[in-house]
Formats: C-alpha cells, structure tokens, sequence
C-alpha cells in the first residue's frame, strides 16, 4: 500500500473490504450491525428460509424504538400490533444469540442513541442497521448508514454487503455560532445550500471550527441528518472529544487497554492533504435559528426570513414550492415568525439527548406551555431519562405544562400512540416534515431546534429564541 | 443453502405499460405510511401503496386511474424515494404490480432496496423523460419496454439511453441481485477480515 493520504471514509473501506465483487461493487465486512422491531422481523423469516444461521450473532445488537408507547410500556402493550413486533423481535434475538436492549435491560431507547451510550459505536467501524438514521453514529468517525431489510438478511446471513464506494465531499463549517443557533440549525443550513438531493452518491465529511468545537452529542444531530441532504452517510474525524466520551462506556474497553485502542481510533481520522471528490465551505457566523415552513427538510429558512413565492424560486423548485404551499396552507410572503402552532414535540434520534433536553429546559423555565398547546418531551434511552430525572429537568419541564414521557422515537414518526390529529401544526426537534409524517395524513411539521420548539410551545406560535432570556 | 445457480433470475428487461405519478422529492412516508408498517411480513404492503396521496387525490391518483390498471412500469420525477430506508416501499410498489422504475433521479437506498428486490431504477435525460411522461400520459396502453441490456428505453416516445450503475445492471442481468449467495460465496475471507480488525473480539460463527 501506497503513502499517499487517505481519507478515513478510504480507510474504513480499505480495512472492512473482504473482497471486490465481479460487478465492481465491494463485499463490505460490517463491524456492527443494529436491529430494531421494524426493519428486521422479514429479515429473519428469509435467513430461516434459506436455512443460514446469523453468522456473528455477537455483532449484531437490539433494540425496541419505533412502536414502543411512551405511557404505558408495561407488558403485553396495549397495541396488539406493537406486542406482535416487540414479542416478535424477543424471540428472534432469543433464538439467534443476539444481545436485546430492551425495556428490562435499562438500556433500551432509539437504536441511534444507544449506539453511543452503549460505546457500541466507536471509530473507524462499518455500522449498518435498517433504519436510515443510522448516519448518526458517522459522529465518532464510522462509516454508517442505513439498509433496507433484504440488506439486514445480508448482513445476518454473512455480516457483509455488497455495495459501491462513495465520494466523499467535505463540508467546512467555519467561523462561529451565534447564541442560540444549533447544531440543528447548521445541518438544516447545510441542507438548504446543498439540497435534499445533494448529496446522492456522496458521503459527507463535516469540518472546520464550528464542527471542531461541538460536543459529540451536537456532531450526532449533524450526522444524523446528512441523509435528508441524500447522502447516506456523514461524518466527523475522530478527536480528543470523540475518545473522551467513549471513556468507560460498557462496550469500550478498560483503562489497561484504552489508550491503545485511542491511538488507533485517532489514526482513522482523515490525512491532512487528503483528496476529497468534493469541498463546500459554510459560514457558521452567518447562520440563524433555522425552521422549515414546507414539505421536506430543504424547504428550511432563518427565523427572520419570510416564507419563499413560487415567483422567487428557481425554476426547478417552483412545482415543489406550489405543492408546499398549498399542503402548508401557509402564505407566501408571510414572515415564519408568528406561526401558530397546536403541538410541540422534543426528542428523536436528532434531538433527543441530554444535552438537547437541557437548553430546553432552560428556555421551558421562562414560561408555561400555551394554552391550548399540547407539548411532550420524550428522552432518547432511559438512561437520557435517568440523566434528565436526576437533573431536575422532568420537574422544569413539567412545571412548565409539558407532558414528561418514556422513551422511545415517538411522534417523529408515529408509529405509536403519538400522533398529530387532523391539521395540526407541529413544532418538532425531530428530522422529517413530510406530508403525513407525524401520524396524521394532513398533519404539518415544523423543524427546528429543541430550544425553539420549547420556545414555540410557550409563545404558542414560532419565535426566536434568541429573544428569550434565558438567564444564560 | 436453499438457493443455488438454478434459481437465479435474470433480469435483462422489463416490458409492460407505464404509469406516471409526477412530482419530485416523494418521499418513502408518502409511498408507505408508517402506519402501515405495524406488521412482521410484507405480505399486506401492496394495497397501501400511496395511500394517503390516493385518499387526498380522491380517486383521482394515478394508481386509482383506471387507464394505468396493471401497469408494470412507475415513471416518476427526481429524488424518488427518499427518506427513511424502508423496504417497506419498493415492497408496497412491487406487490402493487411494479417491476421496474424509470425517473430523473432515485435516493440511494431507495434504489438499492430495489436492486435486492430485482427491480431496475433506471434514469433518463429531463427531455427524454419529459417526452416519455406525454407520451404515457397521452396513450397509456402503448408498451414501455426497459431494457437493461441494450441500456435503453423503448416507448412511441422514442428509443432513450437508460443510465444505471454498472454494477447493478451486472446484478440484475446476471441474476446476482439476491446478493446472499455471492456474500456467502467468500467463505472463510468474510472471517480473515473480521480477525484483521482491532473491534471484532470473537467472530463465532
């Protein structure tokens, strides 16, 4: 092998490549693989059919997230449906030989948020899972992404796939983040620069010092949405911060060892001089508390703007922009500040960590809950939630008129009881606002940081919250 | 191993009338709504496809028009198919009646679900696919024919270049997009590769 740079994302391939396939695609060996309830149970019945056995049950680990209630999770769930899957779930992880994180273990929450609690996640690692969030856990410097489930069949019969190398485009985010933008803000930024589309074919390598300076909690939300840009996965080379969190995580090894294990993870980090196939550079002094007034994570602005006109629009995007309007019923034109809202939702695998539930709980201390808005912060993983308990911030939030909730990925997607009804308007930290996204199949979704969806719980309606005191 | 070179299916082309669902950005929620996914087999997805959107249309979506009754080809704008990585919608689309998709441009893990299912996501020029879209539109009973081989597009809309990766055209053509076997296939590397990395302590088997 050659000196020349490489960049991690070449260097993960390079060391998980078993062998190249005649099409031209890679058999990619994945290091860890990720199951939850919904993506997987047709997996197993195929691996059972064709009669191969999970080939590294000790690789491949569960949770329960989608359909979980965040009530009532006692047992048998008052869902048939949902029982099915989770009873489903239990019996192929107890017949394979694969580690369950469910309610019981005390460790159950969204399989992206686990992941890195658990120190399941750590880098230079290939992760996949059925689920296409999976890009969160690029955080820590692996190439992860998301599958379909004839995919997870493969990675249980074999723990490999096949699949073609990406380009990597490099997106520096530079400069400094104004009081009161977010994490959130910058991947929605991104996403609004390089479109919903974008990043087909890519992955994405975020850097520069505002990507430098964030926690690993803030690089998760980044990560976690670089597939609303397209690009299935995205990540941040691993630094000082990336191996200080992992420090005694349970799947992180003991102090006799983890030096060593550092070392290496710190080498995966790209060369300097690397070839990227691509370079965007962001100014992150320039970016505003962000909201979507649309469809899809792209139709994204600064809360000071207004909502576009079809005339204002690129050719391209005026049909989208038309069909955003009408199922927003929103008016061109209008300022997004002032947007009345019926429900405020914090959590996901986006924005569903302690350290999101803590600016939130800061700006729900200013106030009280809007009357007439129903608001619900569900924690990430019962260990968020123990965080969140001992913390005080169940108490702030409550006190606050918000409903304080187990965890689980709850109304982000709707497959439990949370779900908007009818019309609703939705303040949302979650990742998606298309159509019908959020339960209801003429719901409305806007996202934005935890701190303003807090903020817009309390006005009642979208604000910026760089107008509340937080006393921060 | 329950599959063997005997059972391999070989997709070299899919002909059949087309339906057009226009648009772009339709995501994977709009195709399946989660809703939908409360179940353990595929078996049920076909009758939901599109759901909401055919409840909001009235009647009036295209997979409601009779015109495009038993059509086996989608033709759709950009981006189709993106957002959550579900199976669940080339599933819900296959069992619909599609085989093969033809669009301006596919989300990635929209397409390779596809691939696993031996559906083509095959893309075309904007003209070409503005031309092909009238022409279905104008007479939907016309056959559509994509034809991996020849990597073309043959409608009364004219002969197109049909762009799809190499690989994956491999796969479809060769009757290697079941991709387990030709993973298994590697035997005992997949286990040399797991020893060679510094995270897999105990690759059992």
């Amino acid at each position: 092998m050659s000196d020349r740079p490489r960049s991690l994302f070449q260097k993960v391939w390079e060391a998980h490549r078993v062998r190249d396939l005649p099409t031209g695609q890679t058999q990619l060996f994945i290091g860890t693989h990720l199951i939850h309830e919904v993506t997987s149970p047709q997996a197993f019945a195929m691996i059972r059919e064709l009669g191969v056995p999970v080939r590294f049950p000790n690789r491949t680990f569960a949770t329960v997230d989608h359909i979980i209630p965040t009530d009532d999770q006692s047992r048998p769930l008052a869902d048939d449906l949902a029982e099915a899957m989770m009873g489903e779930l239990e019996r192929n992880c107890r017949e394979h030989g694969v580690q369950f994180f469910g309610p019981e273990s005390g460790a159950q929450g969204i399989v992206h948020v686990i992941g890195p609690e658990l120190g399941l996640t750590q880098p230079g690692q290939t992760i996949a899972c059925g689920d296409s969030h999976t890009s969160t856990h690029g955080a820590f410097g692996a190439i992860a992404f998301g599958i379909g489930t004839s995919q997870v069949r493969d990675v249980l019969a074999s723990q490999c796939l096949a699949i073609s190398p990406l380009k990597v485009r490099r997106i520096e985010v530079t400069g400094k983040l104004a009081p009161g933008v977010y994490a959130k803000d910058v991947i929605l930024a991104i996403i609004r620069k390089l479109g919903v589309n974008g990043g087909v074919g890519y992955a994405y390598e975020y850097a520069g010092p505002v990507i430098d300076a964030m926690s690993m909690e803030e690089r998760m939300t980044v990560c976690n949405m670089s597939i609303e840009g397209g690009a299935r996965c995205g990540y941040v080379n691993p630094d000082a911060k990336t191996v200080e969190y992992l420090r005694g995580r349970r799947f992180t090894p003991d102090d006799a060892t983890f030096a060593k294990k550092a070392e290496g993870w710190l080498a995966m980090a790209s060369d300097p001089g690397c070839a990227y196939d691509d370079v965007v550079t962001i100014d992150g002094s320039k970016i505003e508390p962000s909201v979507t007034w649309g469809i899809h994570p792209g139709h994204n602005l600064g809360v000071s703007e207004s909502i576009p006109t079809p005339a204002g629009v690129r050719d391209d995007e005026r049909a989208g922009v038309e069909e955003a309007l009408e199922y927003m019923d929103f008016v061109a034109g209008a300022s997004i500040a002032g947007t009345k809202i019926d429900v405020a939702f914090i959590g996901s695998c986006t924005n569903g960590r302690i350290s999101d539930l803590r600016e939130a709980a800061k700006v729900a201390k200013t106030g009280h809950v809007k009357a007439g808005v129903r608001a619900l912060v569900v924690p990430g993983s019962m260990a968020v939630q123990r965080e969140a308990e001992a913390e005080g911030l169940d108490e702030v939030f409550r006190k606050a008129g918000f409903e304080w909730r187990e965890p689980g990925c709850s109304m982000c997607l709707a497959m439990n009881p949370d779900k908007l009804r009818g019309r609703e308007v939705c303040a949302s930290s979650s990742n998606r606002n298309f159509k019908g996204r959020q339960g209801s199949p003429t719901g409305r979704t806007l996202l934005m940081s935890p701190a303003m969806v807090a903020a817009a719980a309390i006005a009642g309606e979208v604000v910026d919250v760089r107008e509340i005191a937080t006393g921060d | 191993m329950a599959t063997n070179e005997d059972v391999l299916v070989r997709i070299e082309s899919v002909e059949g009338t087309a339906c057009v669902v226009r648009g772009d950005d339709i995501d994977t929620d709009r195709i399946i709504p989660a809703r939908f996914m409360k179940v353990v087999t595929f078996d049920d997805m076909g009758r939901h496809a599109f759901a909401d959107a055919r409840k909001e249309a009235k009647g009036k979506h295209p997979l409601d028009d009779p015109r495009y009754s038993g059509a086996s080809i989608l033709v759709v704008g950009k981006n189709f198919g993106c957002g959550s990585s579900r199976e669940h919608a080339p599933q819900a689309l296959m069992r619909f009646g599609f085989q093969a998709f033809v669009g301006a441009s596919f989300a990635e893990i929209f397409a390779g679900n596809c691939t696993a299912l031996g559906l083509p996501c095959v893309t075309l020029a904007e003209r070409d696919l503005a031309k092909l879209m009238d022409s279905v539109e104008l007479d939907p009973a016309q056959t559509v024919t994509v034809d991996l081989r020849a990597k073309q597009v043959r409608s009364r809309a004219g002969e197109m270049a049909a762009i799809l990766p190499d690989g994956v055209r491999q796969q479809l053509v060769e009757g290697t997009w079941d991709a387990t076997r030709v993973l298994l296939e590697a035997g005992d590397a997949i286990e040399r590769t797991a020893a060679s990395l510094p995270y897999v302590e105990m690759p059992g088997r």
